[in-house]
């Protein structure tokens, strides 16, 4: 049994028919990469994962229970979390309010402080900056709010979608180190990447997607030397 | 904010240096007329500021502008008419038992109204979320026309039992004075109007817009509130019942235009099916004023109309006034044009 099962799923934005059934599992303790080209699907994936989208047809198991068709308030209770694309925090509201919304729907309170301590020192720039304004932040502390603001919600996958758009090589190499340090402790992660080299070098497993249809999954190292995604996707003649 | 030399500052600053020459020359003709119409001005201006809130913290929200609040205020100070009638209540039956109407005023118009509000969004506004923002737009000015008819049909009611009512539907129906309109300056010599009428919208209005500004910014649904205004899949992906919270913030509006609506039945003396739409082009002004989607900017728009209104009404005339109000709102937002509080945080990317 895997712990987050997605079974042919069909999803369309009015007429267009945008996922032309996908399948994908996520194991526990894993990494799983959603690589692609824009307008391939993957952020629609996530988004009918988290309930912001429903399918027409097909199923989302999350340890074997059916969440698609649930409203995405009640999705993030059952242990979805989700850092949204272009990462969307709120910009009024303070560094500390934003990640007490990751919390919103959770009663236990000593959990909610020790997580909020543990995002803190994973990301000690947003200690410094607790009080600011979230759109104050620069575009790299924006995304580690985001994140932090998804792991708030305690997540059994955290669904990462393109968190490293739009940073600075630096920041980026932050970002990675920090998704491996998650996973380490133990964050199953199923995370959306343009940047397809650097996704699978940190990942266990991957799917590839080409306009709403999984074209190849595999292992990632397998992946990373399969020549047509080396072509492909990682930019190599 | 840096002072750059512009034809527009130039302006701006020739403006409000002869509207401060305006004040000072009206306040030194008669200072004591001016105090008391500072005084009616924000007492009025604190039900301006009830109704404005809602206006405000709808348009934050779902981005509408309900034109059906004005509306809302006019049941809320129909309702007062009614409970005041059924108990025959006026200025002769003693100010105990007028206290205890009002007082049943102020428990039943802000529930019916905030009932009132959420069913008017769970079934007019709700199933349009998705749409246009035209269509939504335009059911609120059908659902205005629904609540004027209501209340033109509601002031039809027969003098027996309710004594205030009676006759056509069309004509203002007259509020007793249940609030004592006695000066309280009376033996100062001074030639000051200030009545508990004044005190009692001040009262009321300021600790509940207290409230309302603590509950938003310190409490777990305030904050949800803020969070769904500012990006709502985001706080869908929080867990957050945007539903429940949109719902939550037609309830809170609603009561508030309830509250409004009793204080403007006992402020104004007078009850007619279309005093909503008046109120309503008020604090929308008012809420525009301050910046739309800022509480404490709808709050302050709310006093600042009332006092132009008031001294509008004395220095200019009183059919002048709306023209005056909405001069006012078209200089400011061509020198202000977010409002008074209206900020614009830009995201970056």
């Amino acid at each position: 049994m895997s712990l987050l099962q997605v079974n042919d799923i069909h999803t369309y934005y009015g007429h267009i028919h945008a996922l032309k059934g996908i399948s994908l599992t996520v194991e526990q303790g894993e990494i799983v990469t959603l690589i692609g080209a824009n307008g391939a699907g993957k952020t629609t994936t996530i988004r009918t994962i988290s309930g912001l989208l429903h399918p027409r047809s097909g199923v989302v198991l999350l340890n074997d229970e059916q969440i698609n068709g649930m409203p995405a308030h009640q999705i993030v209770t059952k242990g979805i979390g989700q850092s949204p694309e272009g990462r969307q925090i709120f910009t009024r509201l303070t560094v500390q309010e934003n990640l007490e919304m990751g919390a919103y729907s959770r009663s236990d309170k000593d959990g909610v402080k020790k997580d909020l301590d543990h995002v803190f020192q994973l990301f000690p720039r947003l200690a410094e900056r607790r009080t600011q304004a979230g759109g104050t932040l620069s575009g790299g502390e924006q995304q580690m709010l985001a994140m932090g603001r998804a792991l708030m919600t305690r997540p059994r996958v955290l669904m990462l979608d393109e968190p490293s758009m739009g940073l600075a090589p630096v920041l980026v190499d932050t970002i990675f180190e920090i998704i491996k340090t998650l996973n380490q402790e133990g964050t199953t992660i199923l995370l959306v990447e343009q940047n397809a080299a650097r996704a699978l070098s940190v990942a266990n497993r991957g799917y590839v997607l080409e306009t709403g249809r999984i074209m190849l999954e595999g292992n990632a190292q397998e992946l990373a030397a399969n020549e047509q995604i080396r072509k492909l996707y990682l930019g190599e003649e | 904010m840096k002072f750059k030399f512009s034809v527009r500052n130039v302006i701006l600053a020739l403006l409000i240096l002869g509207l401060v020459a305006l004040l000072i020359s009206w306040f030194l003709r008669d200072p004591e007329l001016f105090i008391t119409q500072v005084i009616n001005g924000l007492s009025q201006g604190a039900i301006f500021a009830l109704v404005a809130i809602g206006y405000t913290m709808v348009y934050g929200i779902i981005e509408l502008v309900n034109f059906a609040h004005g509306d809302v205020y006019m049941i809320g100070a129909m309702l007062s008419l009614t409970i005041a009638s059924l108990l025959r209540a006026s200025e002769e039956s003693g100010p105990l038992y007028n206290l205890m109407a009002v007082l049943l005023m102020f428990l039943t118009a802000p529930v019916v109204c905030a009932l009132l509000n959420v069913t008017i969004e769970r079934f007019a506004y709700r199933p349009l979320r998705n749409s246009s923002r035209l269509a939504a737009l335009i059911t609120a000015i059908g659902v205005s026309f629904i609540l004027e008819q209501v209340g033109l049909f509601w002031a039809t009611l027969p003098s027996n039992p309710f004594i205030y009512f009676g006759g056509s539907g069309s004509v203002s129906k007259g509020f007793p004075a249940l609030v004592s309109k006695a000066n309280i300056l009376a033996d100062t010599g001074l030639a000051i109007n200030l009545t508990p009428k004044h005190l009692f919208a001040l009262a009321l209005a300021i600790p509940l817009m207290i409230a309302l500004t603590v509950f938003v910014r310190r409490t777990r649904t305030g904050k949800a509130m803020r969070a769904t205004a500012q990006n709502r899949d985001a706080a869908r992906l929080m867990g957050i019942d945007i539903d429940r919270i949109i719902s939550m913030t037609f309830l809170i509006g609603g009561a508030l235009a309830g509250v409004g609506g009793v204080a403007g039945g006992l402020y104004y003396e007078g009850v007619v099916w279309n005093m909503g739409f008046d109120m309503g082009l008020k604090a929308f002004t008012a809420a525009v004023l301050g910046g739309i989607g800022n509480i404490t900017g709808a709050v302050m728009g709310g006093f600042f109309i009332g006092l132009i209104s008031a001294l509008s009404d004395q220095y200019l005339a009183g059919q002048w006034t709306r023209a005056v109000v909405f001069a006012v709102l078209v200089l400011v937002l061509v020198f202000r044009p977010s409002g008074f509080l209206g900020t614009t945080v830009t995201q970056k990317a």
